[in-house]
Parts: C-alpha cells; sequence; structure tokens
C-alpha cells in the first residue's frame, strides 16, 4: 500500500467515525421529536419504525392537562430572576477580578472555581428547612436564588474573562478624558462587552431551565418545567405514564434549548472553555 | 550539509499566491537570509523548505534529492522558532534531547551531544530548569540548542530574534552568526530586519509580494539595488526618492527636478540614452551626500552640488540628519557626528555621482 | 486609598452569597445528620446504613462513574483532535456536537427511553430488519443489567459533549508552533500526540476529568427517568427520603456522602494528575 491510499483510508476512517458520532448524537433526537407526535397506533405497530400519521394530542395534554405550559411560565420565570440576581452580584465581581490587581485575588478566584463544583443536592435538601422558616417554600423566587447560588460561579468567571478581553486602554481614555471609573464603566466596556454578555445570560437560562433536582425538592405545587415532568413521569404515580408522553415532554424541553445552542454556538466553546479551565 | 534548490515554486492559499514562482540555490554551509516585508511570502518559503507546507507547483531539492513532497521528518532539518516554540512541560534538558530521542540515537550519544550544544550555547547550567523559570533570551539559546544538536543538513530560522529586546538582539546576532561560521551549517534565516540581514547574511534574498527581487552579497544588495523597492526596502534612514527627469543640453546630461539642476558626466550618456527627455526617479541614500563647508565625502571621483534650506535637523548622537528642502522635495542627508546647522539656514549639498541611482518611472526598475 | 478597597467591594456580595448559600447548607446538613429532636446522636447513621440501598447507591453511583467517565474522555479526545482539522461542514458538526450541552437529564432519559423502550426506536429497527425476533428489554426491575446499559448510553450520549468542549478548547490554546516544532524535529503524528499534545493538554483533561466525575456523583435525572429506584443512586435516594419518606436526617447524610465523595475524587485528580511544570515558579 503506498503513502497516498494510506493517507486516503485514514481520513476515510476518520471521517466515517466522526460521521457516525454525529448521527449517534442527532438521531435520538429527531427520533424523539417524531415520535412525540406519533399516534398511538403507529407506536404500537412493530412494523413502522418511522411514524407516518402524526397528532398533537400527547403535547397539548402535557402542556394544558398537566400542567407543562405552566411549568414552562414557571421555569421562564425563574431563569429570569435567576438571570438577574446573578448578574447583578457577578457583574461587579466579575469585573474586578479582571480589571483590579490586589492581594488575596489568585485565592478568590480559585474559591469561585471551587465552588462551582459545589454538589446541587448537598445544597437543596438543607435548605428546605430554612425555606420552611422563611415561607420561601414552593415560590418561584426560592428556587430562583438556588439556582442563583448554582449559576453565580459561573457568572463570575464568564464575566470576568468577557471584561479582561476589552482593553483597558479603551477604558483608560474614557478617565483621561473626565469620566469616572463607573461611568467609564457604563459607557465604555459595558457596551463593548454586550454581546458576550448576552451569550452569558443565555447560558445562565440554560442551566436554570435544565436544573430539576433543586426545583423538584424545593416546589410542591409552583413547579418549573423539568420538576413537573419530573412529577409526571415518575411521581408518585409510579412512573406509569404512558411512553408517547414521555416522547412529548422529552420534546417540550429540549426544543428551546436546541435553539439556544443555535444562537449561541460560536461562543458555547469558549464560553466553556473559560468557566471549566 | 547539504545545497538547497528551489526550482519554480509557487504556493497558493485559495485565491492568495502567497510564493510565486521561486527559484533560487542556496549553497552549500551558506547563511542565507531571506529578508521582505511581512506578508512577502519569506515565511511560506521557509516552511516549504522545512517541509510544513507543500508546494503548489515547483520544487525542492536537497542537494540531488527531491524534497518537495517529504514530510519534515524526513528532511533533516532543524528550525528556530519566532516564538521559540520551547515545550514547557519539558524541562531545558529534555527539550534538546528531543530531537535526538525521536530519531533513536543511543542514550549516551544523546547525553553527550546535549551536553555539548548546552556549552555551545552558555545554558549547562539550566538544563535541569522548565522554560516558565527562564528569561527570554535563555529560552531562544535553548530553542537554538535544540536546532543544532542533531547537527541537521539545514538550519531554519524563522524571525528568531524578533521577540528579544534590542541590546540582546544586537548580542544575538554577533553570536549566531558566529555559531553558524563554526558549524558551517547551510542556514537559511527570515527576517524583515534590513539590519539583521546586513550584518548576518553571506546574500540576502529580498522578497515582496511573493516574488524573488534580488538576490546577492549584502553590501551588493546595499549599493546597487536592482529595482525601486529594494532601494527603499533596505537603508535606514531610507534613500531619498525624488521625481526628476532627464534632459539634455549643449554641454552634456543633466537630472532636473524641483529646486535643483545635476549636471552627470559624460560616462551617464550610453547607460540613459534612451531616458533623454523623459520622467525618472532619482534615488540618492543620505549617506552619500554631505553639506559643503561642514565635512567631504570620502574616496569620491565625481561629484555635483545642489542648494537647499535647513528644514529640520534630527540629532542622533554618532550621526546628524538633515532634513533639507530643495524646491518641493524634502531631502535627507545623514553627516556623521554632532551638525547644529540652524533651521533655515542655506546650504549646498554635495552629491556623490557614484552613488546615485536613477530608476524607470513605470516598471520602477533600476537604470543605473 | 479609596480604590485599595474597591475589588474586594465589588467581590463582596458575589462572596457573600455563595459563602452563605453554600456554607449554610453544608453547616444544615452536618447538623440534621447528627442530631435527633435537637440532641447528639449517630442513630441517623445506623438509619441510613442499616438500610441496604445506601450501599447499593454507592455502589451503583460509582460503578455508573468508572463505566461512563474513561469512555467519554477517549471519545472527546478523539472527536477534539479531528475537530483541529478543517474540513467541509465542520461548523454544522461542531453545532451537532455540542447540542446535548443544553440537554438536562431528565429529557435526555426521556430521549433514551423513546430509542430502547419495547416499542421503540431500537427495538423496531432491529425487528424490521429481522436483526432479532423479539425485543430487546431494557426496562423492568428484572432487566437491571439492561437499565445499567441504558443509564449508561444515555449519559455518554449526553455528557460526552461537555469533556469535548474542554479538551476542544484546551487543544485550541496550545500554540501551532509547539507541534510544528515537533514536527521538524522527527515526531510523526503518534510521537507528537504522545509528547507533546497530551502531555500539553492535560490540565485540560484534568478539569474535565474532574468535572465529569463530580457531576456523575450527582447523577439523577436521567436515572430516574430510565430506572427509578431499580438502580438506586446517591442523589436519587436522597431525594427519595426526602420527598416520599421526609426524612430529613437520612437525605442529610446522602447529601454529606456526595460530599464527601467529590472532595475526596477532586482532591486525588489533583495530586495524581498534577503537572510538574505548572508547579515551579516563575
Amino acid at each position: 500500500m503506498n503513502d497516498e491510499t494510506k493517507y486516503f483510508l485514514t481520513r476515510l476512517g476518520i471521517y466515517t467515525f466522526l460521521f457516525t458520532f454525529v448521527l449517534w448524537v442527532i438521531v435520538p433526537i429527531i427520533i424523539s421529536t417524531l415520535y412525540a407526535f406519533s399516534t398511538r397506533l403507529d407506536y404500537y405497530n412493530m412494523n413502522k419504525v418511522i411514524p407516518t400519521h402524526f397528532t398533537t394530542e400527547w403535547v397539548k395534554t402535557i402542556l394544558f392537562t398537566l400542567g407543562g405550559w405552566q411549568g414552562i411560565k414557571n421555569s421562564i420565570v425563574v431563569a429570569l430572576m435567576t438571570i438577574g440576581i446573578s448578574f447583578s452580584l457577578g457583574i461587579p465581581a466579575g469585573y474586578a477580578i479582571a480589571k483590579f490587581i490586589f492581594p488575596g485575588k489568585d485565592s478568590i478566584k480559585l474559591s469561585i472555581i471551587a465552588l462551582r463544583m459545589f454538589p446541587i443536592p448537598v445544597m437543596a435538601i438543607p435548605l428546605v428547612i430554612l425555606y420552611i422558616h422563611l415561607h420561601l417554600i414552593d415560590t418561584l423566587f426560592g428556587v430562583a436564588l438556588a439556582h442563583t447560588a448554582m449559576a453565580l460561579p459561573f457568572v463570575v468567571l464568564i464575566t470576568s474573562s468577557i471584561f479582561a478581553g476589552v482593553s483597558k486602554d479603551f477604558e483608560e481614555a474614557a478617565l483621561v478624558f473626565g469620566l469616572n471609573r463607573f461611568q467609564s464603566f457604563l459607557k465604555i466596556t459595558l457596551p463593548l462587552a454586550l454581546p458576550g454578555l448576552a451569550a452569558a445570560a443565555m447560558f445562565t437560562f440554560v442551566m436554570s431551565w435544565n436544573e430539576v433536582f433543586v426545583a423538584s425538592i424545593l416546589t410542591l405545587k409552583n413547579r418549573t418545567l423539568p420538576a413537573q415532568i419530573l412529577s409526571i413521569m415518575a411521581g408518585s404515580s409510579g412512573g406509569a405514564a404512558p411512553p408517547y408522553y414521555k416522547f412529548a415532554a422529552a420534546f417540550i424541553m429540549t426544543f428551546p434549548a436546541l435553539i439556544f445552542v443555535f444562537f449561541a454556538r460560536k461562543y458555547l466553546v469558549t464560553m466553556w472553555g473559560i468557566t471549566l479551565k | 550539509m547539504v545545497e538547497v534548490r528551489l526550482e519554480k515554486v509557487t504556493k497558493k492559499f485559495k485565491e492568495l499566491v502567497a510564493v510565486n514562482g521561486l527559484t533560487l540555490t542556496v549553497k552549500d554551509g551558506e547563511f542565507l537570509v531571506l529578508l521582505g516585508p511581512s506578508g512577502c511570502g519569506k515565511t511560506t518559503t521557509l516552511r516549504m523548505i522545512s517541509g510544513l507546507e507543500t508546494p503548489t507547483s515547483g520544487r525542492i531539492f536537497f542537494g540531488d534529492s527531491d524534497v518537495t513532497y517529504l514530510p519534515p521528518k524526513d528532511r533533516n532539518i532543524s528550525m528556530v522558532f519566532q516564538s521559540y516554540a520551547v515545550w514547557p512541560h519539558m524541562t531545558v534538558y529534555e527539550n534538546i534531547a528531543f530531537p535526538l530521542k525521536v530519531k533513536k540515537y543511543p542514550k549516551n550519544e544523546i547525553e553527550q551531544r546535549v551536553k555539548w550544544a548546552a556549552e555551545l550555547l552558555q545554558i549547562s547550567e539550566l538544563l535541569k530548569r522548565y522554560p516558565s523559570q527562564l528569561s527570554g533570551g535563555q529560552r531562544q539559546r535553548v530553542a537554538v540548542a535544540r536546532a543544532i544538536v542533531v547537527e541537521p543538513d539545514v538550519l531554519l530560522m524563522d524571525e528568531p530574534l524578533s521577540n528579544l529586546d534590542a541590546k540582546l538582539r544586537v548580542m544575538m546576532r554577533a553570536e549566531l552568526k558566529k555559531l553558524q561560521t563554526k558549524l558551517k551549517v547551510t542556514t537559511i534565516y527570515v527576517t524583515h530586519d534590513q539590519v539583521e540581514a546586513m550584518t548576518m547574511g553571506d546574500r540576502i534574498v529580498v522578497m515582496n509580494q511573493g516574488k524573488l527581487l534580488q538576490v546577492g552579497p549584502p553590501t551588493n544588495v546595499y549599493l546597487k539595488p536592482n529595482s525601486l523597492f529594494v532601494a527603499t526596502f533596505i537603508g535606514s534612514p531610507e534613500m531619498n526618492i525624488i521625481d526628476a527627469s532627464i534632459t539634455e543640453r549643449k554641454d552634456g546630461l543633466y537630472i532636473e527636478g524641483s529646486g535643483f539642476v545635476l549636471r552627470l558626466t559624460d560616462d551617464f550618456r550610453d547607460l540613459l540614452r534612451d531616458y533623454i527627455g523623459k520622467d525618472i526617479y532619482l534615488g540618492i541614500r543620505p549617506e552619500h551626500m554631505t553639506v559643503r563647508g561642514v565635512s567631504t565625502l570620502e574616496h569620491v571621483n565625481k561629484s555635483a552640488e545642489i542648494e537647499g534650506l535647513v528644514d529640520f535637523v534630527e540629532a542622533l548622537g554618532t550621526d546628524t540628519i538633515i532634513h533639507t528642502k530643495v524646491g518641493d522635495n524634502i531631502i535627507k542627508i545623514k553627516i556623521p557626528g554632532h551638525v547644529p546647522l540652524p533651521i533655515g539656514e542655506n546650504i549646498k549639498i554635495e552629491v556623490d555621482l557614484d552613488n546615485v541611482h536613477i530608476f524607470d518611472r513605470k516598471t520602477e526598475k533600476a537604470i543605473i | 486609598m479609596k480604590t485599595k478597597y474597591l475589588p474586594y467591594l465589588l467581590i463582596l456580595p458575589a462572596g457573600a452569597y455563595l459563602l452563605f448559600f453554600i456554607g449554610y447548607p453544608l453547616v444544615q446538613a452536618i447538623y440534621l445528620a447528627f442530631t435527633q429532636n435537637g440532641h447528639f446522636t449517630l442513630a441517623n447513621f445506623h438509619r441510613a446504613f442499616s438500610n441496604s440501598m445506601f450501599f447499593q447507591a454507592l455502589k451503583f453511583t460509582l460503578a455508573l462513574a468508572i463505566v461512563i467517565i474513561p469512555i467519554q474522555v477517549v471519545l472527546a479526545l478523539v472527536l477534539a483532535l479531528i475537530m483541529m482539522n478543517t474540513f467541509k461542514g465542520k461548523d454544522w458538526v461542531l453545532y451537532a456536537l455540542i447540542i446535548p450541552l443544553t440537554i438536562s437529564d431528565v429529557a435526555g432519559g426521556l430521549i433514551w427511553y423513546t430509542m430502547l423502550s419495547d416499542a421503540g426506536f431500537l427495538n423496531k429497527l432491529l425487528l424490521n430488519l429481522g436483526l432479532i425476533s423479539q425485543p430487546i428489554h431494557f426496562f423492568g426491575y428484572q432487566y437491571r443489567t439492561m437499565e445499567f446499559l441504558a443509564i449508561v448510553l444515555e449519559e455518554i450520549w449526553r455528557s460526552t459533549a461537555i469533556v469535548f468542549v474542554i479538551i476542544l478548547a484546551g487543544l485550541q490554546m496550545i500554540s501551532r508552533e509547539y507541534i510544528e516544532a515537533a514536527e521538524v524535529f522527527g515526531a510523526g503524528y503518534w510521537t507528537r500526540l504522545r509528547k507533546i499534545v497530551i502531555p500539553m493538554l492535560k490540565p485540560s483533561i484534568q478539569s474535565a476529568l474532574i468535572i465529569r466525575t463530580l457531576f456523575a456523583m450527582q447523577i439523577f435525572g436521567a436515572v430516574w427517568m430510565l430506572a427509578g429506584r431499580d438502580i438506586p443512586v446517591l442523589a436519587g435516594e436522597g431525594y427519595y427520603q426526602l420527598t416520599f419518606i421526609k426524612d430529613y436526617s437520612v437525605a442529610s447524610i446522602y447529601a454529606l456522602a456526595i460530599a464527601m465523595l467529590s472532595i475526596v475524587l477532586g482532591a486525588l485528580y489533583v495530586k495524581f494528575l498534577k503537572a510538574p511544570y505548572l508547579e515551579v515558579g516563575e
């Protein structure tokens, strides 16, 4: 075998592997979407690998009979509150880490990196007791507070690297021309950092949107979407929900996330690169 | 040690032609400098010689063997990178030993050679350190030691001094040149710094926009540039380029421009026959002029005189650059020593006619 | 004078918030674990440990991590190395590869239920291709091994993306000249990979391993969807004790077990995967 065939075969092998892996990732998403709209007959017809008759009954039932729609609304409220709180706490900290040199900076940064990995269940279980005392149990605000604790380390790290990417010269130029530090932050650094911050916000949104453990434990009636679905699917009834409801639920949960990755795909690798380093 | 030959080498990156039909021979043991502005194709040329890039067309030979499509590992070359590329996860010793280990040298020979290279570059006491514990200059020495340790056929250097501070750069320049003379390894050195090129190269290759413009020993390229580009790229301060035209009068040929007339001696007549009455560019290096009454030009056979007005004076310490207004032109004159001429003073400028350059307006090629 | 304290002031709110939301539950969990009606007792531990589910949960949590994580790291490394090449449609491939990043564990579990249930895609496909004559049963207590497999598949499907992205980001940070230098000095592809790329990637691989391992200790949603309590895991049992049994003390013990495991494993990784060149001073 000469070098050229060898080279060609290696290429072929590599891209076959890649293609297979991509299929492995997207086929389940496509299939579960199709099955979510499949009629009952098509689903139980063992000769029909791909359904051909479709219905929106299951998605509708999840949304309107089983509280999915309310769950979506709750999820959005919680996610927005989480973004609001975690950004207003996280941006100043991220800015400080990016733009100042001060004693203890490295240890502070390291602690934030470590806190990011703190196990969520450990936080959620004891929190129940506190929330009962503070009447925060079963409130969306309570869930958002807990989600903020989960998202805040990420927000601090992402914003600090976004701000670090905005050259100091721009801000110093503004200082020279008579703005104070806060004004120059508002007028110069913040607008320049805006696209990055928007991506970070989407990132936080998905984090909160997907979180189920904390939300399930801290709420009973005011459930976010994943918590609501968890209780429908495997709740006290013992997981007896018919399969096509499960597919519909998967679709409802996955769809917004797909759109998110599409818009933020350029940022995702760098963002994860930053936060996970 | 080997001769390197490039034959009509072209490299395209999509639409961009990085190197265009380059033909060039690097002699065995020679120190050849590829000089040009950024994006001129010199680094791409070096990378094709290394095997990191493959030419779109053309051939590359090491001695008699065609290496055009050989991967770097089969070429017995070494390279010093611009960023040094000293691997941070290996100690200095491991870095220098790497090429030997890859080529499966016996263990005791690896040790000997690393010791030899480290001594040559005076880094013997750093062998156990990691690159993060070294200064930029020390890292550079490690990079060079790593490059010479296998005694390559061809040593390639890609702007190796550009990340050093000015003082260190001057020192390393001399050291690298000495090292190359000692090892007699065929060396191809890429730089955009004309001083490096002038001081280090046995020959210089000036490139621009992917094309070879001129090859030759440094003084040749400096004194006899073959084009406007080479003339202005080499030399600091830059050669004065003045719009002018050739005219004929009863008593001979003249160059006329705004505010001056230069009488040319008769031996120019043959060379300029086709240009009489035409516009040309006149090129004079700042050091080939002087101010009458201040200093005199040495070893000059023929000279001419023009008049000007002192516009601005730059005192550099060892030299003085006098910006002189001659008609609409500003002409720079470089005079050794400190020359405090008052601004606005009328001066007489003496021009060394042996070192006058005349360029075609259209082709920008040198006529003289 | 004012600017000296400014950075601390800016960090203070976030710091205090985190300290409270992480410090308080930790203290509270310890308190709940060691007391009953306000008195110190070890009875809670006795109650937790005498239930075989605790050790089952510990066993399955670790077993899942041990099976899943090495596969993910190898897959992610190979994918990231491939993605360092340029080829047509690379952007779309990257998009496809990172989609699972945004899919929650619950949704992931549900999607894989679609794939593997008796009338699911895989069974129907294999039946129609004539490769099997009876559906393969993945779900139900009597098929626990298959449930375990289903969880492994789902987790590899969903969370390899995180490892991939961390390693890809790490690869992109390695300057090309380091690799080219090795190439010039005679190293072939495998030597370059072994001697240059992987050692320089060590910090990224380390953080990928730590993050994946710590998340694996908290595995819950996918398991709950695919296997319920057939395959008990620590977070799932904690959730069960809290919401169904209302035993706050035992739930806290599960939470503490996760915390302890995370700390121990994290420390082990840091100890055994350290890169000496990053430790030396400037």
